[in-house]
């Protein structure tokens, strides 16, 4: 059976000021399977949303994908001409937004624009495409959907807005979503609303998600796989329970245990020393060497993948026993 | 300090706020008042961003304030840290009424509470380096005995932040990094007392954690007292020695941080922390609270969560439920604990 994405190496690059190219997307190996849901962690800056952007052939110029592959269904996607990407787009790969108003025109009503996507990869009539908006809008809980329809996006508060982006982006049923924070901005009872109506219709449309996040506590109650980003690179994946439980890699160890909970109450959180470096600075060999303490000299080479492409890790010096 | 005034001072809270309401509107001229009066024109809207609200903060402690955007936890901040006069009620700083406060003693109460916001860029002059920005205020108010250049490099050390860099302007720091120059910033008029509207909310995990030890580390060394606004019911949980929770401008659980997270009372306050995000690896079905939250411009009658309560009797639709102590330390207001108590 393939798997329904496939990324091989891939390489994005954005010039830098003294011409070489810096790598925000830095040798990225995945693989996601029909109906399956891949958390992709990291903090600002580690390439996790711009692997997103390369995937949905989005990646603004003067930055461009260098190089890998990107199988989906089988075919590389990677350099395919800009008719083939289009057709993707919106009806086998669809993407959500961290900010609705991304995705919404401010001056079009939630009917013309819901519609204006179904005409785009469908011949259907004007009545018909109403209908099929009317019902994913009721699908993703939004109330009397039939008026809402002509409504404007002012006109719906933060929670509802994502809704209809949410209720776009499942319109043609698509193979695969790519949700890049969205629930970021919201209230938790919002949070928890929407990613309940996510789950369900995902579910039950067998759709395949790349959630990106930088929120492990949300990721380990949605994930089936875990992918954690640092500096450009996948530093480790695998099942969510083996990574969370046993965590390898230095920089997820020290992740997972700087989320403050009910247990470190009253105690100082483990901290992960010093800051991200900008691509522009990013140490030659393991990226996250400045920071790690485990690093030694060994880790001025870079670290290849130790494991296969469903679960590896980058790391010389990994963490051998289970968290506590 | 005598005996005396050493116990009165342990018994006082450091600032006590007493049916504090706020409420937000434009007040109508004389025409419009007049075009009112006859039924010619609609009143005004007025937001209720506060009614009636009582709380407490003792020397010390540090108070989780949590609650939905738009419960008016913000609004309570200022009133706290004095940056915003309530619409009526009653704000005692160190037991006195903050209203009556004149001349030095207000500016010594203003600068003992101090505020530090979400958007560290926002709050600090692009324009201005950072040892002009940490600088500022303490001169102005003449707190700086000998140079200004030790003082300010004193208080960003404090902060965590390398002193040799405070010729710089603020856009060349990270997030991080501008959330410790406005720490730096409010430490620098000696305050007794931080609000921290959502100071962490903008930071990466790793970052915040540090953020996190900081202001644990500067409590023990500064013997600082802090409210803590937040939405993030982690970080609330990690902090915070009591948390209460606000629901469209009112307080309507207030207990130490083991009781309300171990035996949250108020239907509200289970409901939300039933969705702490927590790192439980295992696929499990979110579930989640009906509805949103309504608009201050018009709250439901009676009990403001009635709509969304799954236990609404009659009583909540007209009654304002009052606060009662449930427990030792634990306050809650609603109908449900009458009810068991007969």
């Amino acid at each position: 059976m393939t798997a329904l994405l496939e990324v091989r190496n891939l390489v994005t690059e954005f010039p830098g000021e003294a011409g070489n190219g810096l790598r925000a997307v830095d040798d990225v190996s995945f693989r996601l399977g029909r109906g399956e849901v891949l958390g992709l962690v990291g903090e600002s800056g580690s390439g996790k949303s711009v692997t997103g952007f390369s995937i949905m052939g989005l990646v603004d110029w003067p930055g461009r994908v260098t190089g890998g592959q990107i199988l989906f269904d089988g075919e590389d996607i990677a350099n395919a001409d800009a008719e083939t990407r289009r057709s993707l787009r919106g009806r086998r790969i669809a993407m959500v937004f961290q900010d609705p108003m991304m995705t919404l025109n401010p001056v079009l009503r939630i009917g013309t624009q819901m519609t204006e996507a179904l005409h785009a990869h469908e011949r259907m009539s004007s009545a018909a495409a109403r209908e099929r908006a009317r019902d994913a809008l009721g699908l993703v809980g939004i109330p009397s959907p039939e008026e809402r329809l002509d409504a404007y996006p002012h006109q719906f508060s933060g929670g509802m807005r994502q809704r209809v982006a949410i209720a776009i982006a499942l319109l043609h049923r698509p193979d695969l979503i790519i949700a890049d924070e969205p629930t970021t901005a919201l209230d938790v009872t919002i949070q928890a609303q929407i990613i309940s109506e996510f789950q369900k219709l995902t579910e039950d449309q067998g759709t395949a998600v790349i959630w990106i996040t930088h929120d492990l506590a949300i990721v380990s109650g949605l994930a089936d796989r875990i992918a954690v980003m640092y500096g450009g690179r996948i530093v480790e994946t695998g099942n969510i329970e083996d990574v969370l439980v046993a965590p390898k890699h230095p920089y997820t160890h020290g992740l997972i245990r700087s989320v403050p909970s009910q247990n470190s109450r009253g105690h100082r959180l483990a901290q992960i020393p010093g800051v991200t470096p900008s691509l522009a600075r990013m140490p030659e060999g393991c990226a996250f060497r400045t920071r790690c303490e485990r690093a030694t000299d060994a880790c001025t080479a870079r670290p290849g993948r130790f494991g296969d492409v469903l679960a590896y890790h980058r790391c010389f010096h990994p963490h051998e026993e289970a968290l506590v | 300090m005598t005996m005396a005034e050493t116990v009165a001072g342990a018994s006082t809270p450091l600032l006590e706020l007493r049916q504090v309401s706020c409420r937000f509107g434009a007040r109508p001229d004389l025409a419009a008042r007049i075009a009112i009066a006859l039924g010619a024109a609609k009143p005004f809207p007025i937001i209720h961003a506060l009614d009636k609200v009582d709380l407490t903060i003792r020397k010390g402690e540090v108070l989780g304030l949590v609650g939905e955007s738009g419960c008016g936890k913000s609004t309570l901040g200022r009133i706290a840290a004095g940056i915003l006069p309530p619409s009526a009620g009653q704000v005692f700083w160190k037991g006195e009424d903050r209203a009556t406060l004149r001349g030095s003693r207000q500016r010594d109460a203003d600068l003992e509470a101090q505020m530090i916001f979400q958007n560290p860029m926002a709050a600090l002059n692009p324009r201005m380096t950072i040892e002009k920005l940490v600088a500022e205020a303490p001169s102005i108010h003449g707190l700086i005995k000998g140079s200004t250049s030790s003082y300010v490099d004193d208080y960003l050390t404090k902060a965590g932040f390398d002193p040799a860099m405070k010729k710089r302007l603020p856009h060349q720091f990270s997030g991080g990094q501008r959330a410790r120059v406005n720490i730096a910033r409010a430490l620098a008029v000696q305050p007794d007392f931080l609000v921290c509207d959502e100071s962490v909310a903008a930071l990466d995990v790793s970052i915040q954690a540090q953020i996190l030890n900081l202001f644990m580390d500067l409590r023990e060394q500064l013997d600082l007292t802090y409210l803590f606004v937040s939405h993030d019911l982690g970080v609330v949980e990690h902090i915070s020695d009591r948390v209460a929770i606000m629901y469209l401008g009112r307080v309507i659980e207030e207990a130490p941080v083991a009781e309300i997270f171990s035996r949250p009372n108020h239907p509200y306050t289970q409901q939300l922390l039933a969705e702490v995000p927590r790192i439980r690896p295992g696929k499990r079905r979110f579930a989640a609270m009906k509805g949103e939250l309504p608009s201050p411009l018009n709250p439901p009658k009676g009990c403001h969560f009635h709509p969304r309560c799954p236990h609404a009797h009659e009583r909540c639709r007209v009654e304002v439920p009052q606060k009662r102590e449930i427990a030792p330390g634990h306050v809650s207001a609603c109908h449900l604990n009458d009810k068991q108590a007969v």
